[in-house]
């Protein structure tokens, strides 16, 4: 079955999503990182979008609840490398990304995660 | 005045790979017509909220890809058309946050924001026929 990787550095997990994903793989994606975030016992899960050319309303709402199941679990997470295209047309879209951190590349998100809880 | 050039394409909208090759197909249409990296995301974004709303909602269906021409002016057109229940309140689903189907409610709202002509027909029974187009801005 087709997977998007899931890299461990530290105690943190990068996910780089570098394909058009389709909806199961992006649930996939969001089941694999909960459990990883469990087995691994990170504290910090990074997701580079950088490569992403669109968001829509499903992946939105996939990185949210993704974001929301790993402060469950005591993890938090940041998403990282957004183009600016995908954020304006986000923005009008009328999706907001609640709870989810950001910066603008994969260094600023570590740095951002290794400053510790808020 | 709007004119199409040529034929439709027609894509199924079948399974969720049907929603990738459609948003490829519509990404490389609005490439080739010269369209912004901007406006190309826009309307990207709104073909994928359509189509997977016929795939969702309507049972799988069909979008037609259409290139418009109006004098000087170029333009793309997407139609998403299914046979499924149809819609009773097109005001209520086209309000953000509604939403029928556990989705967040903005797959219809955020593609006719997304876009600069938006057009819905449908009727309980009778399927649902979603056609929004996009102008190159000069």
């Amino acid at each position: 079955m087709e997977r998007i990787p899931i890299l461990r550095m530290g105690r943190l997990l990068l996910v780089t999503i570098q394909v058009d994903m389709h909806d199961r793989l992006a649930m996939t994606l969001q089941e694999d990182l909960t459990n990883r975030i469990v087995s691994d016992r990170a504290t910090g899960v990074l997701i580079d979008i950088s490569a992403l050319d669109i968001v829509d309303s499903f992946i939105g709402r996939m990185i949210s609840h993704t974001a929301a199941m790993a402060k469950i679990l005591d993890a938090r997470t940041v998403l990282v490398g957004m183009q600016p295209a995908v954020a304006i047309t986000l923005v009008e879209l009328g999706l907001e990304l609640e709870g989810v951190s950001t910066a603008l590349n994969v260094e600023l998100g570590i740095k951002l995660l290794e400053r510790g809880k808020p | 005045m709007t004119s199409s050039q040529g034929g439709a394409a027609v894509l199924p909208l079948r399974t969720d790979e049907d929603v990738v090759r459609l948003r490829k197909q519509v990404r490389d249409d609005l490439v080739a017509l010269g369209f912004s990296l901007v406006e190309q995301t826009k309307m990207v974004t709104a073909a994928s909220e359509l189509a997977r709303n016929v795939l969702r909602y309507g049972g799988g269906g069909d979008a037609h890809i259409e290139q418009l021409s109006d004098g000087g002016r170029k333009g793309l057109s997407l139609s998403f058309i299914d046979q499924g229940p149809g819609i009773e309140d097109i005001d209520l689903a086209l309000t953000d946050g509604y939403t029928s189907g556990g989705g967040l409610g903005l797959g219809l709202s955020g593609a006719k924001r997304l876009s600069d002509e938006f057009h819905i027909d449908t009727a309980p029974g009778k399927g649902t026929t979603v056609k929004i187009a996009k102008w190159k801005h000069f």
